[in-house]
């Protein structure tokens, strides 16, 4: 069956299509066949997965022609484990959001889960295609159904995307004219075949052009600081369904371009005696950790919060690129995935707290933790990950970040992964203090609160143990899947 | 050597996890969680206590689970030293958690079962951390213990608890992250993490390289040994429930920091290492300078478990300063300081806690004739203050009298002149107390009574236990052979 | 000579022109609409860029056409280029579309498109 790569992302096309049609003769076709679809694509990209590790990676080539001339698609370690992330995450957060959309927006289901599935299809895509211009078509088609959905429902959002559409457009076409320069220097779009012809262009200031271009776009899309300003509003009046969807994964295949580029395309150090992008990567994230966290710090309104903490989170993965050593990768890529359960979980349980409660101020959220002991509970695994406590997922992608510093014997990359730590652990166990310690607010949205429903409450628990799960295995999947990444370019 | 494969030091770690679970479990049921507590404790303590018998024979068992690092795995192993911990530790949580049932219960404390959950789940990680293999599997368990007491800090939920709780958290949080800093250092000098007797660090890099390392093992370790000037968290964190000041903070989250000290010297860096960077100066020194200052602090308490946190400061610097003379017998002393403070600051402890329950007295100040309220409490606190003192027959005094010898053996004998004023000093912070209590008028016209049975017996047991373990050093499971088993396969040079 | 590359080089400069142009309005306008009218300016600056790149002095459009035959590839424009900026084409007015479907939820809203306003009204509520 050569056939994953491709039914990875085609197969969420059709079905989102598929949605649509099914929907408008009866709504409540809707939500089955999406999750149908995601279904379809999980199992797929878990197929993928496993014949990866069994035999090396998979090609496809779209239409049967061959590259450099047609399109590959290409399951390799990195990829496969990108596309296996992103819809189990996608698969979770289907589950989640179920209740929330009902409860919010019931009238737009039929386009709201075909739309979600075009932003799957197109995240899907990023991750599989082994063409520079495909990952442009690939990233407007789940750019633009992210600014659609994310609108949805509410009055501030547009605004909000309005901006974000601005910037991330801004951001894919300094991308596409990488690739044009790319495509300039070496004639060809197909990333394995342009890594070859590049070493023998060593020094062009085409090329370097083009790679200053590819990571300015990836940084606008992957809101890297200081390009972050559309990620807080964006975040804060986003529906809660939506931004469990969004928030773990669309920075994270930004992120994933960039590190494909430094993988597949140009090497670590091909750059760096002209222009310095690894390095300029590592300060940026430097500064976006400490920058997101302090402002993390700052704010009131939870979503706001974990919107800032995603900045710096982000930061965290431009330092493991940034160091271009193994161990700074694989912290890097091992982050991505922490922080996917990770962040997903939180906003599953910010989304569960407005959804019993309808509050999301942070000073209004006294007590809960008596009144919502699961979710609480949730909310304190993911919390505990995010401040790096063992057996937590979130301390080992700090323990390789740490080795990958100290390889580079930079020590000021370091102090800034440990200090963030203590700064997260102001934020979040602010918070847990005023939930489990404060007294209750005796009226308000707060006396009114109890656990959600089992359709949102299930998925929450399924990140937090996977939270925990993903610690305690850390080093297998390291050993197998993302080790031999790293390996192949040091 | 002789390694041989054994799950027993997997079990005792699992044992109080389990336990913790069920627990909270049987939240609805007070006797069965109380129940879930003490036969928790009776059963690790089992277990420890099977894994005596090989380790004093010479064959340690060890158990490799899969691995939590690429070339890093989960081991657990029980060598001489960590039995040391390990026994005195889950003994003295048997006597704790029957104590914890009488406290809670006279005073009428609420959020028990998070508490006592809390507690198994601290216990599991002391566990984790006496059984550690390697450096990594160390830090996992030395920061699983800080978030599992943070909890217990704050149990009372006041104001103060809370900002107790954060102060808590932003020491041993940063003592923890420095470790990781340590880790990933000694990991890329050495390639790997296994602790060895002797140490594991061969001679590599130039001396300032080796000196960052240890700074940086110093903070990481130095909290919560509370080694001045990082022991700011251990007389704040007083605001915890007494039974949790006993365990926690005389025998599990302190003697873990300085057990942390043990295996740097002995285990990772080796006495020889150790002593020609020069980096024993540094923290002989340094331990010196808390002995005093504590005790010269702790004069000035007046709430008394604020007077015990400071003395425990002193005392922790004890064992440090025996670690950190690189002597065969300073080590014994040092280790033997771990048991022996242990068993006379949990007694003194238990004491405050009996008091305050029964009298809500907090302070020396209101000490006043409590000797002839409380004849048995005050009787075993009088015990405890004469060890800690280090007279004997107690058992403060062998582990002074080691400490002293170390210190001449290591022709540092100004050492043992400090040990001599700590003595002194000791005195002059906790024998005031006996005299208030006994031969100080109350214009208390109540007469309160002895506390009640399950507070008293504990402290009893603990205060026999340090009379006993003055008189038969090696009577009681044999601590002395274990102290001088680890010495000897430190200072010997021979592996296992 | 400089002078003579330059004039060949004439598209890049226009592209280069309209790059700024696109991003000075996107950025230092504070109408919505301007604001995307830049983006449209921005994005149409590549496409330029990118077809000029594909023109070549005497080739012809990339249709096969009988009289020329296939023997020599110089004689038609290269197709590639033409065919990604379709694709990007196709990309800017969905985007276009989509920005426009905001900006009317946004009108609809606040009355308004001028970014200050709108910023003021939404703190109001």
């Amino acid at each position: 069956m050569n056939q994953l790569p491709v039914i990875i992302p085609v197969s969420l096309l059709m079905f989102a299509f598929l949605t649509f049609l099914l929907g408008i003769w009866r709504r409540s076709l809707a939500y089955p066949v999406a999750t149908a679809g995601v279904t379809v694509s999980l199992v797929a990209s878990v197929l993928g997965l496993m014949r990866v590790l069994q035999s090396g990676p998979q090609h496809y080539f779209l239409g049967g022609w061959a590259p450099p001339l047609g399109i590959e698609y290409v399951l390799d370690n990195l990829s496969a484990f990108m596309a296996v992330l992103i819809l189990t995450v996608a698969f979770i957060s289907m589950a989640y959001s179920r209740q929330t959309f009902l409860k919010e927006v019931p009238e737009k289901i039929v386009p709201l889960y075909s739309l979600l599935l075009l932003l799957l299809a197109g995240l899907a895509g990023i991750v599989v295609t082994g063409d520079l211009f495909n990952v442009y078509v690939f990233l407007e088609i789940a750019s633009l159904a992210a600014y659609a959905v994310l609108c949805i429902g509410n009055d501030k959002a547009p605004v909000a995307v309005i901006r974000y559409v601005i910037i991330g457009t801004v951001g894919a076409c300094f991308y596409l004219l990488g690739v044009g320069f790319l495509y300039f220097a070496t004639g060809s779009l197909n990333m394995a075949d342009v890594a070859g012809l590049l070493p023998g262009l060593y020094g062009s200031r085409l090329v370097v052009a083009a790679a200053v271009f590819i990571v300015a776009g990836m940084a606008l899309k992957m809101a890297l600081f200081p390009f972050h300003i559309w990620l807080p509003d964006v975040y804060t009046y986003s529906p809660s369904g939506v931004i469990t969807f969004v928030a773990p994964l669309m920075t994270k295949v930004g992120a994933y371009v960039l590190i494909r580029m430094l993988v597949s395309v140009f090497s670590p150090n091909y750059l760096n005696e002209s222009f310095p992008v690894t390095v300029a990567l590592g300060w940026l994230g430097a500064a976006g950790i400490i920058a997101g966290s302090i402002m993390a710090i700052a704010q009131k309104d939870l979503r706001r919060m974990l919107a800032y903490s995603s900045v710096a989170q982000i930061g965290y993965v431009a330092l493991g690129i940034g160091l271009a050593n193994p161990l700074g990768l694989v912290g890097a890529m091992l982050h991505i995935l922490n922080h996917a359960f990770m962040k997903g979980g939180l906003f599953q349980v910010s989304g569960s707290i407005r959804y019993s409660t309808g509050l999301w101020q942070i000073p209004h959220l006294a007590g809960l933790g008596r009144r919502m002991p699961w979710t609480m509970g949730a909310f304190t695994v993911a919390a505990i990950s995010m401040v790096g406590i063992p057996p937590a997922a979130g301390f080992f992608s700090k323990w390789y970040l740490v080795q990958g510093a100290v390889y580079a014997d930079n020590w000021v990359f370091v102090g800034v992964v440990l200090l963030s730590s203590l700064l997260n652990a102001v934020y979040f166990f602010r918070i847990l203090e005023k939930v489990y310690t404060a007294p209750e607010a005796e009226h308000g949205g707060a006396s009114l609160a109890k656990d959600p429903p089992m359709g949102m409450l299930v998925p929450m628990l399924i990140m937090a143990v996977g939270i925990i799960v993903l610690g305690i295995i850390n080093a297998a999947i390291v050993s197998n899947i993302l080790q031999p990444v790293a390996d192949q370019i040091f | 050597m002789g390694a041989f494969s054994s799950t027993a030091p997997l079990i005792a770690v699992i044992v109080p996890t389990l336990a913790a679970v069920l627990i909270v479990l049987s939240r609805r049921r007070p006797n069965l969680r109380e129940f879930w507590s003490v036969g928790a404790s009776a059963a690790m303590f089992a277990v420890v206590l099977s894994i005596l018998p090989d380790v004093l024979a010479g064959r340690y068992p060890e158990i490799l689970l899969f691995d939590i690092s690429p070339g890093i795995s989960l081991a657990l192993t029980a060598d001489a030293a960590g039995l040391i911990f390990a026994l005195s530790a889950s003994a003295l949580w048997i006597v704790t958690s029957v104590y914890s049932i009488g406290y809670m219960r006279t005073v009428g404390e609420k959020k028990q079962t998070r508490y006592y959950a809390s507690f198994a789940l601290c216990l599991a990680s002391t566990m984790g951390v006496a059984f550690s293999a390697n450096l990594l599997t160390f830090v996992l368990f030395y920061e699983m213990l800080t978030i599992a007491t943070y909890p217990l800090v704050i149990h009372k939920e006041t104001p103060g608890a809370v900002a107790a709780g954060r102060k808590y958290l932003a020491y041993l949080l940063t003592g923890g992250l420095v470790l990781i800093a340590a880790a990933a250092l000694t990991y890329q000098y050495a390639g790997t993490l296994d602790f060895k007797p002797g140490g594991f660090l061969s001679q590599l890099g130039s001396q300032p390289n080796l000196m960052l390392l240890f700074v940086l093992f110093l903070i990481g370790f130095g909290v919560k040994s509370a080694l001045m000037p990082l022991h700011g968290w251990l007389p704040t964190a007083m605001i915890a429930p007494t039974p949790v000041s006993a365990l926690l903070h005389a025998v599990a989250v302190v003697k873990a920091g300085v057990f942390g000290f043990v295996r740097v010297v002995g285990f990772v860096f080796g006495p020889d290492l150790f002593h020609s960077i020069g980096a024993w100066h540094v923290l002989a020194v340094l331990a010196a300078i808390t002995i005093l200052l504590s005790s010269l602090l702790a004069m000035y308490q007046d709430n008394l478990k604020r007077r015990l946190a400071y003395s425990t400061v002193g005392h922790l610097s004890y064992i440090v300063l025996g670690v950190s003379l690189l002597s065969p017998l300073a080590w014994v002393g040092g280790l033997l300081h771990i048991v022996n403070h242990a068993a006379l600051k949990i007694t003194m402890f238990f004491c405050a806690g009996a008091i305050y329950a029964r009298t809500h007295c907090e302070n020396v100040s209101e000490l006043d004739g409590m000797g002839k309220q409380m004849p048995i409490t005050m009787g075993a606190f009088t015990l405890a203050s004469l060890g800690l003192v280090g007279l004997p027959p107690l058992n403060g005094f062998i582990s002074k009298w080691m400490l002293g010898q170390g210190a001449l053996g290591a022709d540092a004998g100004v050492f043992l002149g400090l040990l001599l004023l700590s003595g002194l000093l000791n005195a002059a912070y906790l024998l005031p107390i006996v005299r208030r209590a006994y031969f100080a008028k109350s214009d208390k016209r109540n007469r309160f009574g002895e506390a009640p049975l399950l507070m008293v017996v504990p402290l009893v047991l603990t205060a026999a236990l340090a009379l006993f373990l003055g008189l038969f050093p090696d009577g009681l499971f044999y601590f002395y052979r274990l102290a001088s088993d680890t010495a000897a396969s430190i200072f010997g040079g021979v592996s296992g | 000579m400089m002078f003579r590359s330059l004039l060949d080089q004439y598209p890049y400069f226009i592209s280069t022109v309209l790059l700024a142009l696109g991003i000075w309005g996107m950025f230092a306008k504070h109408n919505l609409m301007k604001k995307l009218i830049g983006m449209n300016i921005f994005q149409v600056a590549i496409i330029l860029l990118f077809v000029s790149s594909s023109a070549k002095f005497g080739g012809t459009v990339p249709t096969f056409d009988t009289k020329i035959g296939v023997a020599n590839p110089d004689l038609y424009v290269n197709p590639l280029p033409h065919v990604l900026m379709l694709t990007a084409i196709v990309v800017m007015v969905s985007t276009t579309g989509v920005a426009l479907a905001i900006l009317l939820l946004i009108y609809r809203r606040y009355h308004t498109l001028d970014e200050r306003e709108i910023l003021k009204r939404m703190r109001e509520q």
